[in-house]
């Protein structure tokens, strides 16, 4: 199931929301490299297509790699890219200074978004302890789920230039 | 970075977590009624170059008001404030 030189989990499917649902709504705090303040998903969609991407608490190895691919690619020209994970504001500020991250992060302690997309990842070894399993959401103006990816391996691999070309793709449509 | 509002608050509480002064001003304007939207910045002074930029100040509290166009920081001043304009009568 991978070419990768190193064992890779099976997580199986999961019962998550899909291409043209709507895509749920919250309010969490959004954290920036400068403070951080309730906002909702339904604010940043009225901006126009939003990136949603649900990653693993920061520090991990998954979360630097994804962050760091996003910056590299250059997303966020012209949609607004967003993450989420279970890590606090402090983790989040300081993750995104530590990894010169234009973008800013939802902070979601209580795994209560991921749960509402059906991608929680209870991490093994740790009680009590649930978060996110890698996945994109992107998501139109009008709040419907135009592509999506969530892994079924961990770690991860996401494939980004499809979720580039899926991007690509809506943006072009207006 | 944008900073959007998440809700229609005409006033901004620039705090962080803990502080017994935000804290004051907090309690206050919940008191009153008064519909404010909170930032949280780190405890750091060196991390809060947006309050240096709004107010011209690193301390919090900070108390921005879009509807009388009043930025002010310390406390003893916003809680004068926040009964000067917000008060009602009943005090």
């Amino acid at each position: 199931m991978s070419d990768y030189p190193f064992e890779v989990v099976d997580l199986g499917e999961t019962d998550h929301v899909e291409v043209g649902d709507p895509a749920p709504d919250f309010t969490r705090p959004i954290v920036s490299d400068e403070f951080w303040e309730d906002a909702s998903l339904s604010e940043l969609t009225a901006n126009g297509p939003v990136i949603l991407v649900f990653f693993a608490m920061d520090g991990t190895g998954q979360a630097q790699n994804t962050w760091i691919q996003i910056r590299e690619r250059g997303w966020g020209d012209d949609l607004t890219v967003v993450g989420v994970s279970i890590s606090t504001p402090y983790e989040h500020r300081a993750f995104i200074d530590d990894h010169w991250l234009p973008y800013r992060l939802f902070s979601d302690p209580g795994n209560g978004v991921a749960e509402r997309y059906g991608v929680v990842h209870d991490h093994d070894g740790m009680a009590g302890l649930s978060g996110a399993r890698p996945a994109f959401y992107l998501i139109d103006g009008d709040m419907e789920v135009a592509y999506c990816w969530v892994t079924t391996t961990w770690p991860a691999s996401p494939d980004y230039d499809e979720i580039e070309t899926a991007i690509d793709e809506l943006v072009a449509r207006g | 970075m944008s900073g959007m509002a998440s809700d229609d608050a005409d006033i901004t509480l620039y705090r962080h977590v803990g502080c017994p002064y935000c804290e004051r001003v907090v309690r206050r304007a919940r008191e009153l009624g008064v519909n404010f939207h909170s930032r949280f910045v780190v405890p750091e002074h060196s991390g809060r170059g947006v309050v240096k930029r709004v107010a011209g100040t690193r301390t919090v509290p900070v108390l921005v008001d879009r509807s009388t166009d009043v930025t002010m920081a310390e406390s003893a001043n916003i809680l004068a404030y926040l009964e000067r304009n917000y008060g009602g009568d009943d005090e």
